[in-house]
């Protein structure tokens, strides 16, 4: 029943799949952390681009982003993000857009987060000589993170999922092997089903240790 | 005008020659609210000050305002001479040395009593982190609360975190304490084991401004009871003469009210 997979390198695939998740999921947490600090700034400036950056960019289709790294940045400015081959060069410029992206919404989680965090706390830290920068780095931050898992498990399952983006610049991963398979073999229904498999083992033990670790970090009042 | 006594003419007299806090002119709306009119008050150091009067009068908002977690419109705050400066590095450091004690204890909920304490001294004192425990325990024992050292403040009850809140403030070696109400978020069986470490805390000579409704502790430890209400100071004198002797109608009105019971 499943000889038609033979001859296709479906764990390689799921693997580009991970490697696209860990790396975007890493360079979104500093780039959303770094927003979301910006978000909350006393410098008018700051907030200003904060603000003007998460709506412009989690309003824009991920496709067009994505395509846009490829015939945008690689393509018209030649940017090719230090690598030689076509292969690498996709990659990063995949990751460079699916972190764009995912920041914006990294940064949101957060910044809920942050709310949540009690004034006294602030007042407090501000209280015995603590900076701004030491503020949010001491206190408010961890507060926030830790109230956030759950939704940051969110942002990062759905990161997982639109990693299949990537195939519209021709990355390798999990859903270019599945467009290829589909239209080599016949057999529609049972591909979609491995693929979609494929993933749920991929997000569903995410969200489940995410959601224990959420429970397990959340701060008592 | 406000009623002046015996203290007030001994500090011009130069008893408390050696101001520590001083608020000139200083006023502050919030909104149409006038909370703070025209208040001058000196604070000597070693001088414990008392500030009562019904709520809304403006008592924690003076407070919070001598550390900037309060802006104010006009007016002037000094504190040891210097001019409070705008936010940045320069208050940051002010801040440090004037220690804050909240209505609601605000210990940082995510790290445990011992690291309550010791952050300061190491983020802001930049002591040595070892330095910094030892002296944290210190402290946590003065105020008796050394054995809750390594938990977190929400398994304590709020006497015990508003003592750790004392030790916190306390391990910055601050020139001044404010007290903002610091006891009246707590059960009463739990507002003297705190009473009693600001009652030693003012016996070794510690500069206190203490809001507070405790009329015991302003009798007891205070050099001076300051009587606001809508935003002036109203009366300020010594306890007895305050408590025996009160001048305006606002503070025979207000101590008739609560001093019955």
């Amino acid at each position: 029943m499943f000889d038609f997979l033979t001859g296709y390198d479906l764990l390689g695939a799921f693997w580009v799949t991970v490697q696209l998740t860990v790396y975007s999921a890493i360079g979104s947490l500093v780039w959303g952390t770094l927003l979301a600090a910006m978000r909350v700034s006393p410098v008018p400036l700051m907030r200003g681009f904060g603000t003007a950056y998460v709506n412009i960019v989690r309003n824009i289709p991920l496709t067009v982003i994505i395509v846009f790294t490829s015939l945008g940045l690689f393509q018209t400015l030649s940017i090719s993000l230090g690598a030689k081959d076509f292969t690498t060069i996709n990659f990063r410029l995949a990751v460079l857009g699916l972190i764009t992206y995912t920041a914006a919404f990294v940064c949101e989680a957060l910044r809920s987060g942050i709310n949540t965090v009690p004034a006294g706390q602030v007042e407090a830290a501000r209280a015995i000589g603590l900076s701004f920068p030491q503020v949010l780095r001491l206190i408010v931050l961890p507060q926030a993170f830790r109230s956030v898992v759950g939704p940051l498990a969110n942002v990062l399952i759905a990161l997982t999922k639109n990693t299949t983006v990537a195939a519209t610049i021709g990355v390798a991963e999990a859903a270019l092997l599945m467009r290829e398979m589909i239209e080599n073999e016949a057999q529609l229904i049972l591909i979609s089903v491995i693929f979609a498999f494929g993933f749920i083992c991929l997000t569903l033990p995410t969200g489940l240790l995410l959601g224990w670790v959420s429970k397990k970090v959340a701060v008592r009042r | 005008m406000p009623v002046r006594d015996d203290a007030k003419d001994a500090r011009d007299d130069g008893r408390y020659a050696d101001a520590l806090v001083v608020l000139r002119n200083v006023d502050k709306h919030f909104g149409a609210l006038h909370v703070l009119r025209s208040i001058d008050l000196t604070v000597g150091r070693g001088e414990v000050v008392v500030v009562i009067g019904p709520s809304g009068g403006g008592k924690s908002t003076l407070c919070r305002a001598i550390n900037r977690l309060e802006t104010v419109d006009s007016g002037e705050i000094l504190i040891d001479g210097r001019p409070l400066p705008a936010e940045g590095r320069e208050l940051a450091a002010l801040r440090a040395d004037v220690g804050m004690v909240f209505q609601s204890f605000n210990l940082f909920a995510h790290k445990t009593v011992l690291e309550n304490v010791t952050l300061g001294q190491v983020k802001v004192r930049k002591k040595d982190k070892r330095a910094a425990e030892r002296r944290a325990r210190e402290l946590l024992d003065r105020v008796g609360v050394a054995s809750q050292a390594d938990k977190y403040p929400a398994q304590l009850s709020g006497g015990q975190q508003q003592r750790v809140a004392i030790a916190r403030a306390l391990a910055m070696e601050p020139k001044v304490m404010l007290f903002d109400e610091p006891t009246s978020a707590l059960d009463p069986e739990m507002i003297n084991e705190v009473l009693e470490v600001m009652q030693q805390l003012a016996r070794e000579g510690m500069t206190m401004v203490v809001v507070t409704h405790e009329m015991g502790f302003a009798r007891s430890a205070a050099h001076r009871v300051v009587f606001m209400a809508d935003g002036r100071i109203v009366e300020e004198t010594t306890p007895d003469q305050f408590f025996s002797n009160p001048r305006s109608d606002r503070a025979k009105d207000f101590l008739s009210k609560i001093l019955h019971h």
